[in-house]
C-alpha cells in the first residue's frame, strides 16, 4: 500500500526538478517538501552556527527548519511551496546568501 | 436596501468555516481569508486538486461534516455571500480606534512578496494552533518530523516521512496520525504514549459523558491493531540517533513517579519519528490586537467575543479541544457576529445546541488535558548539550545558564541573553521548552508580525479606511 494507491489519485504527468543539479521527477500538486520525500530526500538546508543537517518538522509553515532556496531565491518553506516544472532547487547553506 | 454588514473570518478550519457559513446566512457580506490553497484547515487537510485523489476520504476522519461544510461554502460562494482567499497568509489585523473599523493585512501567495489588505466591520479569529514538542537528544536529525507535520504531508501532499515510522509522545492526535500512517502504507513499528491507561480511568466520569469520543478513540486503537502496530504505553522516546538523518530511536518505560525505569531502555530501527505533546493555540494575531489572553489562549464570552469591541475568536485559538468544539465555537461565534453586526442582541437560544456541546466538549478536553500531560521532570532530563531552541541552536545548557548564572526571570530575558525564540520560528517551537527548564511561566509571546513581513510591504501599506 502507498498513499496514492489508498486514496486512488490519478495525478498529472510528473515533471522534471533538480536537486543540487540532480534531475527528480515531481508530482504536479506537490510541494517542494512533499516531492523531495517522494524521492527519499529528508534534508535540504544546513544550520548556520553548526552546519547540521535540516528538512520537514512541522510540515505546516510554522517551524522555518524546512528552508530551501528555489530558483536563486533563499528562504523558501518547502512544505507551503509547490513545485513548477523545472524548478532549480538548491540545499541551503546557512542563511542562503553570499554575503554572510 | 442598507449593504450588507463585512465580516472577515481568519482561518478556513472547522471554527472559522462554521462561522463563515452561521453569519453568511444571516444577512452578512463574509470574506474567508485562509493561508492554504483550500478550505479546510488542519483537520479537514486536502490533498492538492492536481493529485486526482479520487477517495481523499481514506485519509480522514468525519468526512461527512467536511462535505457539508465544503458545500456550504461553495453555495455561499455562489451566491455572492462569502469571498473565500486561497493563499493569503495574515500577518496583522488591526483595529482604526475612531471608526472601530478593521483593516486585515496579508501577504499573498506562496512567495508571500506582495500584501494586500482586506477591509471588515467586524472579525473572527479561527487561527487554530501548532504542534508542541518537547526536546530530546537527536530531535533535530532529519526524520524526525512532527506527527501533526506527518499527517499534514500525508493528507496534503500523499507522502510518508520514511518507511518504518515510530509515532511518539503524548496526546489524542497520536492515534489517528499512527493509524494513518499505517493504512498509507508505512510500517509502524510502535506507537509511544507516554500516558498509561490507569491515566484514562482516573478522569472516566468526565471522558465517560462523550461516548461519541470514546467510540472514535476505540475505533483507531481497532485499525492500529489490525495493522500490527503495537502500543507502548507508559513509554517515552528518551533518544533519537543517527549521524545525518534518523536510525533509530531508544525508548523507556516510564516508572509510577513518571521518570524512566532503569533498565528498561531498548532501541527501535526506524527512519522515521513523528512526535508531538499536544497543541498550543496561534494567538498573535489577538494579542496585536490588544485582546485578553487566560494562558495562552485567546478569552471569550458565551458568544465568542474577545474584550475587544468587534473581535470574536472561535476554535483551538481559545483553548485546544479539537474540531468538534471548533465547530461549535464558530457557530456561535459566526451568529453572534451577525446579530451584533445587524444592531441587535443575539438570541442564545438559537444556538443552544452548539452552546451544550461546547459545555460538553470542553470538558472532555480538561479531562484528557490531565490525562495527556508531559511526564514529570521531563525538562530535568533534557541534557545540558541537546538544542532546545532550533533556529538559533541554543542548547538547554545556555538556556539554565541564563537563569543559574544571569539571573533571568521570564522568557523574554531568557531570549535576550541566549538568543532562544529570536530565530525564524520567533519562539514558536522553543518557548514550551525553555519555560519548562527556567521554571518560567510558558506565556504567549509577543509578535506583532505573526509572520515575516518584507520591509517593501511595510512601506506601501494603505491608509486607514
Amino acid at each position: 500500500m502507498n498513499p496514492r494507491k489508498l486514496t486512488r489519485a490519478r495525478p498529472g504527468p510528473p515533471c522534471t526538478v533538480s536537486l543540487d543539479g540532480r534531475p527528480l521527477q515531481a508530482l504536479p500538486g506537490q510541494t517542494v517538501a512533499a516531492a523531495l520525500w517522494a524521492a527519499g530526500v529528508t534534508a535540504w538546508r544546513s544550520t548556520r552556527g553548526a552546519g547540521r543537517p535540516r528538512g520537514v518538522f512541522c510540515g505546516i509553515g510554522v517551524c522555518f527548519d524546512c528552508l530551501v532556496t528555489v530558483n536563486g531565491r533563499p528562504n523558501q518553506r518547502a512544505c507551503l511551496v509547490p513545485v513548477r516544472p523545472g524548478d532549480d532547487i538548491r540545499t541551503q547553506e546557512g542563511t542562503g546568501r553570499a554575503d554572510d | 436596501m442598507t449593504e450588507r454588514p463585512r465580516l472577515a473570518v481568519v482561518g478556513a478550519g472547522p471554527a472559522g468555516l462554521a462561522a463563515a457559513l452561521a453569519a453568511a446566512a444571516r444577512g452578512v457580506q463574509v470574506t474567508l481569508v485562509d493561508a492554504a490553497d483550500q478550505a479546510g484547515g488542519q483537520f479537514h487537510r486536502q490533498p492538492a486538486a492536481a493529485l486526482g485523489a479520487h477517495r481523499p476520504q481514506a485519509l480522514h476522519h468525519r468526512w461527512r461534516t467536511w462535505t457539508r461544510l465544503r458545500d456550504g461554502l461553495d453555495r455561499h460562494r455562489a451566491a455572492g455571500r462569502i469571498t473565500h482567499l486561497t493563499d493569503h497568509h495574515v500577518w496583522c489585523v488591526a483595529r482604526d480606534c475612531a471608526s472601530g473599523a478593521f483593516a486585515v493585512h496579508a501577504l499573498l501567495g506562496p512567495a508571500q512578496e506582495d500584501g494586500v489588505t482586506v477591509r471588515a466591520d467586524a472579525v473572527v479569529l479561527a487561527t487554530g494552533g501548532y504542534e508542541r514538542v518537547l526536546p530530546f537528544p537527536g530531535w533535530t536529525l532529519p526524520g524526525v518530523v512532527t506527527a501533526g507535520g506527518a499527517q499534514a504531508m500525508l493528507k496534503g501532499g500523499l507522502v510518508l516521512p520514511g518507511r518504518t515510522v515510530v509515532v511518539a509522545g503524548t496526546g489524542p492526535l497520536l492515534l489517528p496520525v499512527a493509524a494513518g500512517l499505517a493504512a498509507a502504507g508505512a510500517r509502524v513499528a510502535a506507537l509511544v504514549e507516554s500516558a498509561g491507561p490507569g491515566a484514562l480511568l482516573h478522569r472516566a466520569p468526565a471522558l465517560a459523558a462523550q461516548p461519541g469520543k470514546l467510540a472514535e478513540g476505540a475505533g483507531y486503537a481497532a485499525r492500529l491493531l489490525r495493522h500490527g502496530v503495537r502500543t507502548l504505553a507508559r513509554h517515552t522516546v528518551v533518544a533519537a540517533h543517527g549521524t545525518d538523518r534518523l536510525e533509530a530511536v531508544t525508548v523507556a518505560a516510564l516508572g509510577r513517579d513518571g521518570h524512566p525505569r532503569p533498565g528498561s531502555a531498548r532501541r527501535i530501527p526506524c527512519d522515521a519519528l513523528a512526535v508531538g505533546h499536544g497543541m498550543l493555540p496561534h494567538t498573535d494575531l489577538a494579542e496585536t490586537l490588544g485582546c485578553a489572553l487566560s494562558g495562552t489562549a485567546v478569552r471569550v464570552d458565551a458568544e465568542q467575543r474577545t474584550d475587544v469591541p468587534g473581535v470574536w475568536a472561535a476554535g483551538e485559538a481559545t483553548g485546544v479541544g479539537g474540531a468538534a468544539l471548533a465547530l461549535a465555537e464558530g457557530h456561535i461565534a459566526g451568529r453572534s457576529a451577525a446579530a451584533r453586526l445587524h444592531g441587535t442582541a443575539p438570541d442564545p437560544h438559537g444556538w443552544a445546541a452548539a452552546a451544550r456541546a461546547r459545555t460538553r466538549l470542553t470538558a472532555f478536553a480538561t479531562a484528557l488535558d490531565a490525562v495527556y500531560a508531559p511526564p514529570a521532570g521531563w525538562a530535568d532530563r533534557i541534557p545540558d548539550e541537546t538544542v532546545v531552541c532550533r533556529c538559533e541552536e541554543v542548547t538547554a545548557g545556555e538556556v539554565r545558564g541564563s537563569v543559574e548564572s544571569l539571573g533571568a526571570g521570564d522568557l523574554r530575558t531568557v531570549k535576550l541573553l541566549t538568543r532562544a525564540g529570536m530565530g525564524w520560528c520567533q519562539g514558536r517551537m522553543c518557548a514550551p521548552a525553555v519555560a519548562g527548564l527556567t521554571g518560567c511561566p510558558l506565556t504567549a509571546g509577543r509578535r506583532p508580525f505573526a509572520r515575516p513581513v518584507p520591509l517593501g510591504v511595510l512601506a506601501t501599506l494603505p491608509e486607514p479606511e
